[in-house]
């Protein structure tokens, strides 16, 4: 599944042309990408949220020397799906 | 951000009306829900990716009382940022 599959599938449904979908479709992109930027959180019920986290700094080892080194605080991006998505994938619904 | 105003902003943006942006926004997320229902990992360039991990089960406890459970095994989905995005998030 990619975007070009993504944007066939939207394309189906609203009867654009390629052009259109393409536009439409990376457009949402740049708006959850935008929004994810600053800092906000976008919530997608039936799917999941994505949050920006913030992290502390913390004392990590390089898994590969041992060697001891701090872990810098920092922001990452998490996905945490909703009930909904979690049974549809264990076809549990 | 929740699900209305993104379709809100996705109407603004392009022009549509919002039951066409709906059926935008619904089918963009059902369509990847679909593919990970089948397995199938979906790659958005520019975000990331989801796919969709497989856990084993294992007896836990309920931290509650300290009854032993079996977790059954399950499927979860997972994200995973892409690179740029990933340090933009961070800068």
């Amino acid at each position: 599944m990619t975007k070009a599959d993504i944007i066939s599938a939207v394309q189906q449904k609203m009867g654009f042309s390629r052009r259109l979908t393409s536009e439409v479709v990376d457009d949402l992109f740049e708006i959850i990408k935008k929004t994810l930027l600053n800092g906000e959180s976008v919530k997608i019920s039936g799917f999941g949220n994505l949050e920006v986290r913030e992290k502390n700094a913390r004392r990590g080892r390089n898994p590969r020397t041992g060697e001891e080194i701090t872990i810098s605080a920092r922001k990452v991006l998490r996905f945490k799906p909703s009930q909904v998505l979690r049974k549809a994938i264990n076809n549990r619904s | 951000m929740n699900k209305s105003q993104l379709i809100e902003e996705v109407a603004m943006r392009e022009g549509l009306n919002l039951k066409m942006a709906e059926i935008v926004v619904n089918t963009f997320f059902d369509s990847i829900a679909e593919g990970l229902a089948r397995n199938e990992r979906a790659e958005i360039r520019g975000l990331g990716s989801f796919k969709v991990k497989d856990y084993e089960g294992y007896v836990g406890r309920n931290p509650k009382t300290g009854v032993a459970i079996e977790v059954e095994s399950k499927k979860l989905p997972f994200f995973k940022v892409g690179k740029e995005l990933k340090e933009r998030v961070d800068s």
